[in-house]
């Protein structure tokens, strides 16, 4: 299954193609949502609920302005958003457009403002008067889940989405273990932050009778489904179109409340809406994500080996259930891949999905794994320290083996493949941990140094028989792409999923290109329109590479075989004798460009031979993984942080990931989509912290408050590779879109304990701020 | 995120502009780094927008023998990069603390005057001139900066009162300078933050503590004078004057 570089696609996979996409986005070239504004375009605003729990007794308009007003009886016929789980237990919430009765988290939309610009909408928004009864909150999830807690939705009896347990292996494995350890950890709750929010305009087609909804979202045949079973609508009368966009890492991979209010009143009104989402908005009331708290039991013996782990699991998943991934997004993954890369006897695990008076949370870059990883990587430093063993080698003691590959661990998660020892060695290579220690030795002062390690595996591009047995709105299933050679030999391809900083519209071409030789400058890579692409459930779970690489390879596959034929007539030779490559069709005594191919069958059909394929050079192709049970690359992190335990800052001196993301395609977009998750990694271990007070208001309104890692905080990692192809997919590629992400939290606390342990503390809550160390400090000095 | 309507009162000269902000309902924005945000947060509307920043009268510097003085309208890049006279302390002080401010994009357009009038707790000159001891130069009066910060974004500025200059006198000749801020990362606010002058007495200056400077003549008096503050902020901050003592050459003995 390995692959090797085919010299006649210059720009074929392994290359790293600069991308095409680039030229518009720095030169400022990009078309985004925020640039349209048809003609007769009017601003929404939204009122939001200033209070995490109330009663909305009435909603009163300002005077004059009833009909530029407009809150949930005004929606006629407009569904609630409801995201269901098949998963035994799980209790859905029904999350109205705009609050009906009920508000359930500062910034639920309770009404909206129409208005010829937006400052004019935000001046109505203002005038409108909330009558609101204000209703004990839900601010934290553990003190949600007690049973006097106040509860967010009537009937359910408690607060609690969903819960899961799964008790696995041989129960004994605990018994008599020399070393038992427990943790109990937290993460906070952040905030994902595209440098462009949400935003949307809405037009309603009368010729077409369809809504036309330009909106900034990764997955637009999706938005359209709940979208148009929410407005009511049939989906032929409903176009989403997502344009350009300033990133997207899960955020734009929901439905929004948003859109179904601007869908209807697009219709209702006769103009189009536009709404563009505030930092301040996306901030406090819709860009949440994580949150997690574990309590945690390791049981190893002496030489490092983990017999079993139990894990208590809670996830705070905001007020309500979103589509199309459900409240039980994160929970219940935890308990499916807290294990990690590692093969041990026993694991027990009980997850909460915990519904809180906060804005619901949402899929962000590495979902559930950057908790799993910190909370599981925590555990194996912890064994290290019991047993007076290096991180390293406690990790090695534990790790699945190469040659057990292809293995399916406790919860039965089958890794295809790869050397998980291999790249803890490199990765600890890289860093020298022999040096830090012998540094560490030096020290006496107040700046400490630390070293911290992580590897986990990311399970991606998982299809149909992971999702079907969720059973949410959505299970991805074969994914499509369509290609079409046009008259002069150019190609244009046309996939479901969305490119918003992945390289897709390079990295797609490159596989058209090791396919048909034709050069990436001829092609066209059309994404983010339903009315122009195939179905798919779109850009999520670092799946595109695998699923819609595969779609586009065999829709070129098959293109190359109806041009080989026409090909094969025009050279008058036998089908089986001609080859197609590097952009034409090769006989055993000569070729034919694919351009002629094109002007034959667009422009001289005469001169086409009788049984050619009537579909033409125009078609559209399935695909999907051998097994679809995911790709599995793993990484290892490793750095050196240094603490000034005087003033609890953390600075990250050096960073290195040894990376297996399978047969890479464009190993620069690969380098930069590792660069971009460790920054967003360093912001969820040191900066980034949602917080809320007991009432359930945010304490972050702007980005003066909410702390995000800029250029002075990410240093220049040291980046290397391993290449183990999966057995499963079309190439052997693997997806690697969320693991820079994953890895930071973990290698990071572990550094900075490490270098607290000659003090006596620990910090186990992210992010580790200079508070928290202080803290810690201060705590363990009284104590003492 | 849209400010609430205002109207936009360019004023010909400093007298015009004197009598705009005699309403009540006018703010004046000298820069605008802090004072945009809050309109477009409208978490302040005023009726009027008075833009001193083109004034000819609030620019300028002036150094004398015992003074420099720096016109309000001087931007803290125009600092930072020393364009203006400046004291060595033994390095040039202002221009070192102004280039710790924010980031480069506010220092373009944030101005001293403008920082001073906003009394932000946790902004650098605030901290920083209350060490130097300077005074603020107004249409009417001359107030020592500890008179003229009277509160969390609060000053004794009357209506149609404006800030024409600040006045930093020169310290003795052998005082020594330091100044240690903490942040989250660079460029954010400090959640601690120590000025320090050493000459011949002692004049320590603890900013970010919510409200006006605190002012101690001896390092042992920092407990005491923050015992309003968490044990982790007020351990914080002693470390921040620690290290302004030790850059100033002086150890602190806590």
């Amino acid at each position: 299954m390995t692959y090797s570089r085919n010299p006649a696609t210059p720009e074929g996979i392994g290359t790293s193609v600069t991308r095409v996409e680039d030229d518009r986005y720095l030169r400022g070239r990009g078309l985004y949502v925020a640039d349209q504004r048809p003609a007769g375009t009017q601003d929404l605003a939204f009122v939001r609920s200033p209070l995490a729990h109330a009663r909305v007794l009435g909603i009163r308009k300002p005077p004059g302005a009833e009909d530029r007003v407009f809150t949930a009886a005004d929606l006629a016929g407009v569904l609630p958003i409801v995201a269901n789980s098949a998963l035994p237990g799980f209790k859905p919430s029904v999350q109205h457009a705009l609050a009906t009765d009920r508000a359930r988290y500062v910034g639920e939309a309770v009404a909206v403002c129409v208005a010829p610009t937006r400052a004019e909408a935000e001046d109505l928004a203002e005038q409108v008067a909330l009558d609101l009864e204000e209703l004990p909150a839900v601010s934290d999830m553990l003190a949600g889940r007690r049973a006097d807690a106040p509860q967010l939705h009537a009937h359910w009896g408690d607060n609690v989405f969903l819960e899961t347990r799964v008790d696995l292996g041989d129960p004994a494995a605990r018994d008599g273990a020399p070393i038992v350890i427990r943790r109990t950890l937290r993460t906070a709750r952040q905030h994902m932050a595209p440098i462009e929010g949400r935003g949307l305009v809405a037009t309603w087609d009368t010729r077409l009778s369809q809504l036309v909804l330009h909106t900034s979202t990764q997955m637009p045949h999706i938005v359209r489904t709940g979208l148009a079973g929410c407005l009511g609508l049939p989906e032929e009368a409903v176009r989403v179109v997502a344009p350009d966009m300033g990133g997207g890492f899960g955020y734009k991979g929901i439905l929004l409340p948003e859109e179904v209010v601007a869908g209807f009143l697009a219709r209702h009104l006769g103009h189009p809406v536009r709404w563009i989402e505030d930092r301040r908005e996306s901030l406090t009331g819709n860009a949440n994500c994580r949150e997690h708290h574990y309590d945690l039991i390791a049981y190893a013996d002496h030489t490092g080996r983990l017999l079993a782990l139990d894990c208590e699991a809670t996830v705070d998943a905001g007020a309500y259930s979103i589509y199309p991934f459900s409240a039980c997004l994160e929970a219940a993954q935890v308990a499916s891949i807290l294990p990690g890369p590692y093969d041990f006897g026993a694991f027990r695990c009980t997850t909460w999905s915990v519904a809180t008076n906060k804005p619901p949370i949402l899929p962000y870059r590495g979902v559930a794994r950057s908790g799993v990883a910190y909370a599981m990587e925590t555990m194996m430093d912890a064994i290290a320290e019991a047993c007076g063993m290096e991180p390293d080698a406690v990790r090695l003691r534990n790790l699945v083996p190469p040659e057990a590959m292809p293995f399916d661990n406790i919860t039965r998660k089958h890794f295809d493949s790869g050397d998980y020892p291999q790249a803890l060695r490199r990765a600890v290579a890289t860093i020298d941990l022999p040096a830090i220690r012998a540094r560490q030795a030096q020290e006496t002062g107040t700046l400490r140094t630390g070293v911290g390690l992580a590897i986990f595996c990311e399970q991606g591009a998982h299809g149909t028989s992971v999702y079907a047995g969720w059973g949410i709105p959505m299970v991805p299933g074969w994914e499509q792409a369509a290609a079409r050679i046009t008259p002069d030999g150019g190609l244009e391809l046309r996939v479901g999923v969305h490119s918003h900083g992945q390289g897709l519209e390079t990295t797609l071409a490159q596989v058209a290109h090791e396919i048909l030789g034709i050069p990436i400058a001829r092609m066209r890579v059309v994404h983010g329109d339903t009315a122009l692409t195939p179905y798919s459930t779109g850009t999520w779970g670092s799946r595109c590479m695998v699923v819609a690489g595969g779609a586009v390879a065999s829709a070129c596959t098959e293109l190359a075989r109806r041009i080989g034929h026409i090909g094969a007539h025009l050279l008058q030779v036998d089908p089986a004798e001609i080859v197609v490559a590097a952009g034409e069709v090769r006989g055993p005594h000569g070729s034919v460009a694919i351009t002629e191919v094109a002007r034959t069958w667009y422009l001289r059909p005469q001169d086409l031979p009788d049984d050619v394929d009537p579909g033409g050079l125009e078609l559209t192709a399935g695909y999907k993984a051998l097994r679809d049970s995911g790709t599995f690359s793993y990484a290892a992190h490793a750095c050196t942080v240094s603490v000034d335990t005087e003033s609890g800052a953390v600075r990250v001196l050096d960073y290195a990931v040894c990376e297996d993301g399978g047969v890479l395609v464009n190993p620069m977009i690969v380098d930069g989509q590792i660069i971009g998750g460790v920054a967003q990694g360093i912001g969820t271990a040191l900066y980034e912290e949602m917080a809320f007070d007991a009432a359930g208001q945010p304490s972050a309104a702007t980005l003066a408050d909410y702390a995000l890692p800029g250029a002075m905080e990410v240093p220049v990692l040291r980046i290397d590779h391993m290449a183990t192809p999966s057995p499963y997919t079309r190439f052997g590629q693997k997806g690697i879109g969320e693991g820079g992400a994953i890895g930071p939290p973990a290698a990071i606390a572990n550094a900075v304990n490490d270098a607290l342990r000659p003090l006596g503390v620990r910090v186990d809550q992210l992010p580790i701020t200079a508070h928290r160390v202080v803290a810690a400090i201060l705590t363990a000095g009284r104590a003492a | 995120m849209k400010a609430a309507a205002f109207a936009w009162s360019r004023p010909a000269g400093l007298e015009q502009a004197v009598l705009a902000l005699q309403d009540t309902d006018a703010r004046a924005m000298a820069g605008g780094q802090s004072l945009g945000p809050m309109l477009n947060l409208r978490a302040t509307r005023p009726a009027t927008v008075v833009p001193l920043i083109d004034l000819a009268d609030l620019h300028g510097v002036e150094e004398t023998g015992d003074a420099i003085t720096l016109g309000a309208a001087t931007t803290h890049a125009a600092i930072a990069d020393g364009r203006t006279p400046d004291f060595g302390l033994p390095g040039p002080v202002l221009a070192r603390i102004a280039a710790g401010i924010a980031y480069r994009a506010i220092r373009t357009r944030g101005t001293i005057g403008g920082s001073l009038c906003h009394a932000d707790p946790a902004a650098d000159w605030l901290t920083t001139l209350t060490a130097l001891s300077a005074t603020v130069l107004t249409t009417q009066r001359a107030l020592p900066l500890d008179q003229f910060i009277t509160g969390p974004y609060r000053t004794a500025l009357l209506p149609g009162e404006i800030v024409r200059a600040v006045r930093i006198p020169r310290p003795p000749v052998g005082a020594r300078f330091g100044y240690s801020k903490l942040c989250r990362k660079p460029g954010e606010f400090a959640h601690a933050m120590v000025a320090v002058l050493i000459s011949g007495e002692t004049r320590i200056v603890i900013g970010a503590v919510g409200g006006p400077p605190v002012v101690l003549s001896h390092p042992d008096e920092i407990t005491t004078a923050l015992d309003f503050l968490d044990p982790v902020d007020r351990h914080l901050q002693t470390v921040a004057m620690r290290r302004a003592l030790a850059e100033a050459g002086q150890e602190a003995g806590l």
